[in-house]
């Protein structure tokens, strides 16, 4: 039924007209607020890496270098658990890009996709879904490396 | 004083994304995609080092130091055991967060169960 058109109904307007009409009952972003929110959560999640990194460089006797790793591994398992009981999707629609910005955002993006797809199973859903967003992050960053970094290779042999 | 720094500097980052998200109209994966893009090209032209010693957690916390640290690692193995360490020091320096996201998300989806 959906696939069948009516007899006698055409569109008066043409794409552009339409989309001149929709723009104006589309909702305007709150750019400076979303700006303002993104501002000083982003910075708080920052704000806590820095403090957890200290704690980490003295307890760990680690340079500051070494401690960014822990320090991304309990911030990617906080966000992980927050994500599982449901509070990071409220927090992301509150801060935007602050929370999908750090690197709270690369791991929501996967634990969330995992978590979804639990009903297509272990393999075909959760592990082969898992990846659906943080996998163009991933092939885009390591394309980019290699191709830089063999740059820098072949610079390397003239300087 | 690290702790501000680290909290203004954060802060600016993800106001860029919040820019490219509204004003630039991208969806949040290209926003990440061009951070990720941004922080590699930051790295190999030799700016996001001295930027990390300024801003600390500013400038590791936020997605572009996953850009930096996957051209980092294979930068150093590229000094060590030359061309092919471009592909074998890839993933050396962001292992830890890689590994982190799949374990975490995987035992996750075991554990919790999906909300409407």
């Amino acid at each position: 039924m959906a696939t069948k058109q009516k007899k006698g109904f055409t569109f008066k307007v043409n794409k552009e007209e339409y989309q001149k009409q929709a723009q104006k009952y589309e909702p305007k972003p709150k750019l400076l607020q979303n700006c303002l929110r993104a501002f000083w959560v982003g910075g708080s999640i920052c704000l806590f890496g820095q403090i957890l990194q200290t704690i980490y460089m003295s307890i760990l006797n680690l340079s500051a270098e070494k401690a960014a790793s822990p320090t991304a591994v309990t911030i990617i398992f906080i966000a992980v658990l927050l994500t599982g009981f449901g509070v990071f999707d409220k927090m992301g629609q509150y801060a935007g890009a602050g929370t999908a910005v750090p690197i709270s955002g690369f791991a929501n993006s996967m634990a969330s996709a995992a978590i979804e797809s639990r009903s297509e199973g272990y393999v075909l859903g959760v592990a082969s879904n898992m990846f659906k967003l943080a996998g163009s992050v991933i092939v885009f960053g390591v394309t980019t490396a290699f191709i830089f970094g063999l740059l820098r290779g072949v610079l390397n042999l003239f300087y | 004083m690290e702790y501000v720094i680290a909290f203004i500097v954060g802060g600016i980052i993800c106001v860029v994304g919040q820019i490219m998200l509204d004003v630039g109209k991208l969806t949040p994966a290209h926003v990440m995609v061009t951070l990720v893009v941004t922080g590699v090209v930051l790295d190999f032209l030799g700016v996001y080092d001295g930027f990390i010693k300024f801003a600390g957690a500013g400038a590791t916390v936020p997605i572009i130091s996953f850009g930096h640290s996957l051209y980092h690692g294979a930068l150093q193995e590229l000094s060590n055991t030359g061309v092919m360490g471009v592909t074998t020091g890839m993933f050396t320096v962001p292992a830890a967060g890689i590994t982190a996201a799949i374990a975490f998300s995987f035992l996750a989806s075991l554990v919790f169960k999906p909300r409407g």
